[in-house]
This record gives structure tokens, C-alpha cells and sequence, in this order.
């Protein structure tokens, strides 16, 4: 089996004001480099602060979480931040900047020199299927859904991180669009060679792009498997969120 | 005596209390724009202090502006007679509306754009002069020309305490109960709001951003 990159060690992770219940409790997990990991869960299941937890958005309250074989509580945070990509749902793109100057942000910050930068802007674009010579000079606020979501994937990929973190991408865009970047995903994800944690809670997403799908409930992990076994899991979560895909299949026969 | 033949014959005066206006509303907003906006900014990430500070700045603009110029006299330093005292007051008075829209811009941004700042990994100083500060820039603007148009019109009474400035003739013009002596600082008063409020309307919708 190839490196571990992220590995969680019995995480627990909880708001101080209620401790009955933590967020996460008990979260072992090992990833490894190159993998897709679908997280997939019911909304409050955790899944999102498990990602949150890899970028340090969250501090664990105990347990132990390495990346790239370091404690993320020995990582200084901004340097652990720019190795790692993230994208969201709502994209979360500058509207006071410009495509180019919202993708090249962290390779600037990183001081890397405009030729090199600029090279890196090309590169990232072609990636997600955008011309960057066309779209460079634009605002967010002139491109579509799907095209903003596009560009958040390249300002992501821009520093060339080892590392993705993406907390449902294609969640705001409509079913056609989100089929198309999908699809595009599923080629790019080859490509790249990056290791991929994905939270959805969409399970035909998670089969689809997952190379592994990791099932939450109520903060704890209760299942792991291939997206081809999934479908024989046998914990009654596991087993609700099959029959949900098959009632979506069922009705549109 | 009508108010055409007044100002035909006080030009000079008239022209000399409208720079002497000027010259207070100028001073006093720049001192409360370079008190405001840097407060604002500190009070960022600092909730508990912020209210404390909008508070205070609350305070001042409920005092009535002739008992604050009246209030501001004896104190030492600051006080006395004269165009000290009277920038003191036209400050304490800006300093709410600045404070307030700089507060507001600068915390009213959508929680998506902060979060992917963060996991970006750009560093605090990085996310307010480089995301909050930008996105904050015509709400503050706002505020600034708000501020300017309250103080345009409060300086009138700094003339009071002996700032001169336009409200000198309408001091004069209510104790000659003179309509045109009221209108000879009235109208330029009036018509320098509506100039400063124009000129920094089309500053904030050129500097909006979305």
C-alpha cells in the first residue's frame, strides 16, 4: 500500500458548551496518498469538521491527527493551510478580484515570481476546463455556477497542493451542470494524482468519485468500504442511504 | 433689506465665512476619519469592545450640539473659546456614523469568502487589508459622507463659541431678525451639504465593488 498522508488517531472533537454529545468521537481513519475518500453522511453527522479538522478550520479536542506524518497541532497553521486545497460548496471566490488575481492568490502570497505564476494560472485553468486567456480579466460576479465552481477547484489547485479537501463542490449547482463536473472530476482527480477527502451526502455522488467511502453517523465513523461493496453493507444507516438511492433510481423508471 | 441686494453687497464676507466653513468641516473629518476607520478596523475581531466603543460614539451624538459646544469650554486643553474647541465637537460628533459603517462593512462579509480566506491560509492582517478592508470600501465611504453632511450642517453652530464660519450670519440674522442675514449662511451651508453629498455619492458607487 502506498504512504499515509492523513492519518486520524481516536479524534474526538467537541463544542465546549455541550459536552454530552461531541461532534466526533472516537474517528480513526488512514488515507492514503493518491486516494479518493468519500465522506458521506447525514447533515450533522460530523462529516464536515472531520475536514475541517485536516486544515486546522477546527482544533481536535483530543486524539491525535497527523498530516503528512506531523501532528496538525505541530503544523504552523498558514503553512499547513497553503499545502492544502479546499473548496466549498458556496466557492467562496474574492468579488473584488479579478479570475486571475482569485486563483493566483496563495502562489502570490507564496511569493512565486509572476512568470511562474502566471504559467501556473494557464496550467490550473486548462485543468478545469476554462480558457484562461478569455476568463483572466473577468469578475466572479460574470460567470456562471458552474463556472465559478471551476475556477474555486483551479484557485485550489493553484500551489499545487498535495491535498484537496472539498466539502460538497458540485452541491449548489443544477443536476445537469453538477453531472457535467462530476464527470470532469472524475478525469481531473486521475490526472492530478492528489489525495481527495470529499464530503457529500449524496451516495451516488460519493460511489461515483470515491475510491473509498467513508460512512458517518452522529459523529462516529460506522463504516468503510469500495464503492463497490458498499451496496452489501449492513448497518441500518448504510442500508437507508442504499434504499434512498434506489427509491431516486426507482422513480424516475 | 432682500436677500439678492445682502449678498451683493457682503460677496467678500460671505466668501470668507464659506472658507472658514470649509476649513472647519475639513479638519474636523479628516481627524475623525483618521480616528474612526483605524478604530474600526482594531475593533474587528473584538466584539465585546466594539459595542463598548459604538456606544460611546452613541453618547456623543445624543448630547444636543449647543450644549456640547457650551459643554467643551471650560475644559482644559480642548476647551475654551474658538476653532479648537469647535473641531473637538465636530469630531466627537463624525466619529459615530464613521465608526459605525466601518464596523458594519468590515464584519458584514459572507461567511463563505472569510472561511475560503482562511483555509487558504492567508494571516489576519492579510484577510482585513486584503479582503474585509476592499469589500468594506463603499459601506465605509457611506459613512464618511453621512458624517460629513451631519458636520457641514453642526458647524453652523460653532459660531457660537466664536469659530466663525457660515453660522455667524445666521447668529447675527436671528438677532437682527433679519430673514436675509439667516439666508446669507443658510444657503451656502445648504448648498455645500448638497456638493459634499454629491461628490461622495459618486465616490462610493465608483469604489462598490458587487
Amino acid at each position: 500500500m502506498t504512504d499515509i498522508i492523513i492519518e486520524f488517531n481516536d479524534v474526538e472533537y467537541q463544542v465546549s458548551a455541550t459536552p454530552a454529545r461531541p461532534i466526533l468521537s472516537g474517528v480513526s481513519l488512514q488515507i492514503h496518498q493518491g486516494e479518493t475518500i468519500a465522506l458521506l453522511g447525514r447533515s450533522g453527522s460530523g462529516k464536515t469538521t472531520m475536514l475541517k479538522l485536516i486544515n486546522r478550520l477546527r482544533c481536535l479536542t483530543s486524539g491525535k491527527l497527523l498530516v503528512e506524518g506531523q501532528d496538525v497541532r505541530d503544523w504552523d497553521r498558514i503553512r499547513l493551510r497553503r499545502r492544502i486545497g479546499y473548496v466549498i460548496q458556496e466557492v467562496g471566490l474574492f468579488p473584488h478580484l479579478t479570475v486571475q488575481e482569485n486563483v493566483s492568490l496563495v502562489p502570490a502570497l507564496e511569493n512565486w515570481s509572476p512568470a511562474r505564476i502566471n504559467q501556473r494560472f494557464a496550467e490550473v485553468m486548462h485543468l478545469v476546463g476554462i480558457d484562461p486567456a478569455e476568463y483572466a480579466a473577468r469578475y466572479p460576479r460574470e460567470l456562471s455556477g458552474g463556472q465559478k465552481q471551476r475556477v474555486g477547484v483551479a484557485r485550489a489547485l493553484a500551489a499545487d497542493p498535495a491535498i484537496l479537501l472539498m466539502d460538497e463542490p458540485f452541491g449548489a449547482l443544477d443536476p445537469v451542470t453538477r453531472a457535467e463536473l462530476q464527470q470532469e472530476f472524475l478525469a481531473l482527480a486521475r490526472r492530478v494524482s492528489k489525495t481527495i477527502v470529499l464530503v457529500t451526502h449524496d451516495v451516488r455522488e460519493a460511489l461515483l468519485l470515491g475510491t473509498r467511502v467513508v460512512l458517518l453517523d452522529a459523529g462516529r465513523i460506522v463504516a468503510e468500504s469500495t464503492p463497490l461493496e458498499f451496496r452489501q453493507l449492513q448497518q441500518p444507516i448504510a442500508r437507508q442511504f442504499i434504499a434512498a438511492s434506489e427509491l431516486v433510481a426507482g422513480a424516475a423508471q | 433689506m432682500n436677500v439678492l441686494q445682502f449678498f451683493a453687497t457682503h460677496v467678500d464676507e460671505i466668501l470668507n465665512a464659506t472658507r472658514e466653513h470649509l476649513a472647519l468641516v475639513v479638519i474636523s473629518m479628516a481627524i475623525a476619519v483618521a480616528i474612526g476607520v483605524p478604530l474600526g478596523m482594531a475593533l474587528v475581531s473584538r466584539p465585546r469592545s466594539r459595542s463598548a466603543a459604538l456606544t460611546v460614539a452613541n453618547i456623543f451624538q445624543t448630547i444636543p450640539s449647543l450644549a456640547l459646544f457650551g459643554l467643551l469650554i471650560p475644559l482644559p486643553l480642548i476647551g475654551g473659546i474658538g476653532m479648537r474647541t469647535a473641531v473637538v465637537a465636530l469630531v466627537l460628533y463624525a466619529l459615530l456614523p464613521i465608526l459605525r459603517n466601518t464596523c458594519v462593512g468590515l464584519s458584514n462579509i459572507d461567511p463563505a469568502i472569510l472561511e475560503a480566506a482562511e483555509a487558504m491560509g492567508m494571516t489576519e492582517p492579510q484577510i482585513l487589508f486584503r479582503v474585509r478592508l476592499p469589500l468594506a470600501t463603499s459601506v465605509i465611504l457611506a459613512g464618511i459622507r453621512t458624517a460629513t453632511v451631519i458636520t457641514i450642517g453642526v458647524a453652523t453652530i460653532a459660531a457660537a463659541i466664536g469659530a466663525g464660519g457660515l453660522g455667524t450670519f445666521i447668529f447675527r440674522g436671528v438677532a437682527m431678525v433679519s430673514d436675509a442675514v439667516i439666508l446669507a449662511g443658510a444657503i451656502p451651508a445648504a448648498l455645500l451639504a448638497l456638493l459634499a453629498d454629491f461628490l461622495l455619492g459618486l465616490l462610493e458607487r465608483r469604489l462598490r465593488v458587487i
